[in-house]
Parts: structure tokens; sequence; C-alpha cells
């Protein structure tokens, strides 16, 4: 036995019949092209949903962090008594602390007027709660009397922030208190808000009258050099209240993340949009496979006759069904390509493309071309070849 | 002399309980190396079914058929696509694979063949439409030919795996007399030099002489002419 043959000739009679009728073809490549554009596309929204979803908590500061137990996620928060936090300073390990209050509240865009909801922190500025440059350099003038940070990363329907501060036309109101914007910061939108505001823990409090520095959203803790994560996290879990949540850096991020995957219903969407996509382009290649072997029939039943066995009219359709799906790829993936770049320029959204992805979608798509292959090669059993004569 | 194909005794009916279908009748045949044997008939008269298991297409139950010396009758499908590899097939209808040029239809009879290089391949289907007159056609495909043209590909096609048998069936009813006679010359011309058995089933009287022995099925049974 031969097995370059094997594979070769029939993978040969398969691209022959497929060229030949080059309109079907192309109709055949769109079909898979279709499926993976799809699938590409929800799984692009996906990871931009969990990196964007991440990208307040990333950026925060802290070796441990402290949340109320009923928090969903942090951009929901449950308060909880500072007092807690403070006595997280009783374990020897805590080299400090910190408060961090979070809440939404309508930014009024300068030049229209429009309001829109953002997010906002409110940090203590002899803190260096968050890990990035342009909040730490802004501390002291933090500490003014209504002053704010604007993440320029928020969505431009909130006005062309930097320009106006450069025109000195920087005061807006933030759920109708007048603040200044002293300047900017990158932080990043996610799907529970479309902008960010930074300022500080007694400024958050002007802007939210109803708040106490007494009920905290979050708690940072930071450590003495040297100290073990886990050990002290195990130790402040004996000593705070059992309603308080204790995570790590990594911990923190992965609960942001799972919020989105599971308790949000929007990771079960992109989910099974990933799956209908799967699933359409299924029934498109099946389709497409199925009518090529009827087309085929009598061919393949002459084949038969000539003395050619079964498995080889197996090969032929698995055959045709892998150059689909290599032919349909290919142009998904660049059109992919284009459209992950139109995405992150449009709606500022992450939307990176990894090998990592692409060689899923291949996966995704492969599987789907062979199961359609499986289903399409019942119908060669109606090639008899004694129905020939 | 050898005999390619040895039939005893074979009944074959289709349908089951009471609504069977006697179609062949204890036929017995005894067919030679080399012979061309043309089988003649009435509509229904089971020629093709007759010709459909001599090929190894249908399986049968009764009797004896023993073809190139293997016994056709309760085999397993290995077998019978082992035998009929060994077997040319003639169709009413050309059935050539209409994406295929004239020498890649003609190939795939070679392509079964593991000990041919693919230069060998070419050369032998280059070889065989030269000696059916299409060597000038060899890039074209069916539907680029006329319906004499097709079937003599599908001739070519059939002869060159150099089998031992050609089953054919009415290869002349679909083309005029003209080149319904040049296909039948140049496949009794080609069998001849190579001592290949014909079985030839045929409505076609303009044909007969080309026979070395003419079968009549009536009724399922066998009257010698």
């Amino acid at each position: 036995m031969n097995y370059t043959n094997w594979l070769y000739f029939p993978m040969r009679l398969a691209w022959r019949q497929l060229i030949f009728d080059r309109t079907k073809l192309m109709v055949a490549i769109c079909g898979v092209l279709f499926a993976c554009v799809l699938v590409f596309m929800q799984l692009g929204f996906r990871d931009a949903l969990y990196a964007s979803a991440t990208s307040a908590p990333v950026k925060l500061d802290g070796d441990l962090f402290l949340m109320h137990k009923q928090s969903e996620a942090m951009w929901r928060p449950i308060e909880f008594k500072r007092s807690e936090l403070m006595r997280a300073l009783g374990n020897p390990a805590v080299a400090d602390v910190f408060p961090l209050y979070l809440g939404l509240a309508p930014f009024k865009n300068i030049e229209t007027k429009v309001k829109r909801t953002l997010m906002v922190y409110g940090f203590d500025p002899d803190s260096t709660s968050f890990r990035i440059e342009a909040i730490n350099n802004k501390r002291e003038a933090l500490k003014l009397k209504d002053t704010v940070l604007f993440d320029e990363y928020s969505r431009p329907e909130f006005g062309p922030i930097g320009q106006l501060i450069a025109a000195n036309q920087n005061w807006t109101e933030i759920k109708d208190y007048k603040v200044a914007i002293i300047g900017l910061f990158r932080m990043g939108v996610s799907f529970a808000a479309d902008g960010n505001v930074v300022t500080s823990d007694l400024n958050f409090m002007r802007i939210f009258p109803k708040r106490s520095l007494d009920n905290i959203d979050v708690g940072i803790i930071k450590l003495t050099p040297g100290s073990s994560q886990t050990s002290v996290k195990g130790e402040l879990e004996k000593l705070l209240d059992e309603s308080i949540n204790i995570f790590t850096y990594q911990e923190l991020l992965q609960f942001e993340k799972n919020y989105w995957a599971n308790m949000a219903p929007i990771g079960f969407i992109f989910g099974f949009g990933t799956i209908m996509g799967w699933v359409v382009g299924l029934v498109i290649v099946y389709q497409i496979l199925f009518t090529d072997i009827a087309n085929h029939r009598n061919e393949f039943a002459t084949l038969k006759a000539m003395g050619y066995s079964h498995g080889y009219f197996i090969r032929v359709v698995f055959a045709s069904a892998l150059l689909l799906a290599i032919f349909g790829f290919i142009p998904g993936l660049m059109l992919s390509l284009g459209l992950y770049h139109l995405a992150e320029s449009q709606i500022f959204m992450p939307m990176p493309m990894t090998i990592a992805k692409a060689t899923s979608v291949l996966m995704l798509i492969l599987s789907m071309c062979f199961i359609a292959g499986l289903i399409a090669i019942r119908k060669l059993r109606d090639a008899d070849p004694a129905d020939m004569f | 002399m050898q005999t390619a194909i040895d039939v005893q005794n074979l009944s074959f009916s289709f349908g089951s309980g009471t609504l069977v279908q006697p179609v062949l009748k204890e036929i017995t045949i005894s067919i030679q190396q080399g012979e061309i044997v043309l089988i003649t008939g009435p509509s229904g008269s089971g020629k093709t079914t007759f010709l459909t298991i001599i090929g190894g297409l249908r399986q049968a139950f009764t009797g004896s058929v023993v073809v190139l010396g293997q016994q056709f009758i309760q085999s397993s499908e290995q077998v019978r696509v082992k035998v009929r590899q060994q077997i040319g097939f003639i169709f009413q209808q050309h059935n050539l694979l209409k994406s295929l040029t004239a020498l890649q239809n003609v190939s795939m009879t070679l392509e079964m063949n593991n000990q041919l290089s693919e230069q060998q391949r070419q050369e032998r289907a280059i070889a065989m439409l030269t000696a059916v007159g299409l060597g000038d056609r060899i890039h074209y495909k069916p539907d680029q030919l006329s319906g004499g043209q097709r079937q003599r590909v599908s001739i070519a096609r059939a002869l060159v795996g150099q089998p031992k048998i050609v089953l054919a069936d009415e290869p002349t009813a679909s083309l005029d007399k003209q080149s319904g006679y040049e296909a039948v010359s140049i496949l009794k011309k080609l069998a001849k030099e190579s001592q290949t058995t014909i079985l030839l089933v045929t409505h076609d009287y303009r044909i007969s002489d080309v026979a070395d022995r003419i079968l009549e099925l009536e009724d399922g049974m066998i009257r010698n002419i």
C-alpha cells in the first residue's frame, strides 16, 4: 500500500471537482468564510470584554484587596466599614492600608451639555493606589478642592477633554457638582463604565454628599517587603469580619473576569454566538458536500464499479471538506484582522489577533468541516454501481 | 484455453415474500478467455441483471458464479472489489467524470495500480487514447467532445488497465450508426490483440458481426442462436 497515493489521489480528485465549478466553489468558500468571521468576531468581543472588565483592577497598586462578600464585581460594590480595613493594620506584615471609593455618576459634556454616566474613583492622595504615573504625579494637585483627573481612553462622547484643558475650558459637572479637570490619565473603558474619573477621597465625598468616609468600597493593603501574600491573607481571614473577601492581585483580576464570564449574561451571549457561528458554518458546509455527492453520484458509482473502494470516496469527501476549511479560513482570517482593526479604532475596545485565537478558530473551522463531512458521507451509500447499467 | 467466466445454475429474483419476481432462471454458461460474446433479448429479459452479477456489482445467492477464479455467490465486498479491478466496464451512458479531462478520466483506472509511476500512467493513458483515435484531444473535458468521442474515451478507460474481461451494456445505444460501429470495431480490435474476454449486452443487430457467439436471453433463460 502506497500511503502517499492513498491520500494524494482522493485529494487530487476532490480538488479537481471543486475547481471545476468555480461559482459553487466561491459560494462554498464564502460559507466557511462567513462562519470564520462570525466566530472570530464573537471571540474577539468576548476577549475584549474580559480585557476591559479588568482594565481598572489591573491598574490598582496593592498586595491584598478587601471587598464586601456581597459585592458581585468592583463596578457595583457593596460598602463596608473602614474600621475593618484599619483592623488589618494589626497584622505586623501589613505596612499600609488605603481606602478606595467608587461611584457611577453622570458627567456633563462640556461642549454639548449632554450627560453620560462614568465611574468616579476616590482615593487617598497620600497613597499610590494606582499603578498609573499620570495619577501619582498629580497627587498634590488633587488635594485641592473640586479637582479631578479624566481618563483619556474614555469614549469620545464625553468630549475632547484634552483640547478643552489646553483651552482652559476645563470646568464641568459630575452629578451636578462643579469640578475642574486638571489633567488626563490612561486606564480604559469597560462594559460597566464608558469613562473614568479619578479624584481624592475628600473630593469624592463632595461629588457624592450622601457617602461617608467611614464606608468604603475597596480596601487596598500593602505588605512589608518579603512577607508572603498567602500567609498574610490566611491570618487576615481570621482577624477580619467574615463578611469581607480578601483577594490577592491575581485573585481580584480572576474575580472580575469570572463575573463577566459567568454572572453577567454577556459571557454567555458571546459563547452562544460562537456556537451559532459554528453551527451555521456546519450546515452550509454540509449542504455543499451533500449536494456535491448527490451531483457526483453517477460518477462515484462508476468509479465503484471500476473497483474503487468505499473508503476512497470517504477520503474524497473529507479532502473536499479540508480544502474548503483551508480556503475559507485564510480570507476569513484576513477579513477578521481588518474588522478587529476597525473595532479597535471605532469602538475603542482592545481586540488583538493572537496566534492562540487564530489557532483555536482554525481548530473550530476544521472540526466544523470534519463533522459536516461525517454527516455527508452517509449520502455516499446512494452511489450503487448496480444502478449504473 | 482458460475459462474466464463460469456460471452454473444461476437463479436470481428481486423482491421478497409473495412479491418475488424471478429474473434469471437456472442459467448455465461458460465463456472462454478471449471470446467476444453478445447477449441480446427483449427488454426485461434479465440481460442487465446478468451483467451486474458477472461484474460483481450485485450479490446473487443461488447457483455458482466463478469469475477469474473467484466464487461470487455469498462473497464479500472486498473479494468482488478485487475482481472488479480486473474488469473493464463500458456503460450505456459514457459516465465520464465531467470535471476531468479525457486523459485524467482514463488515468483514473490506473490510479488503483500502485506499481505504476505517475509517468507510466500518463504514457499508458496517452497511448490508449491514441489507439482509440483521440490522441489530439487528450486535454478535452467530456462536454467538449462529441457523443462518439466520449464513448471512445470510456472504451479507453475500460481497456487501459489491461482487464481480463470487458463488460459493456448497450455501448452503442446513444450513438449513430457510424460512430457506434467505429466504437465497437475499436473495442474488438484492441481486445483481440490482448486476448480480452468481452461480454456485450445490446439490442443493436448492426454490431452483431463482431461477436464470436451470440446468446439470447428470454424470460431469464438462455437460448443459443
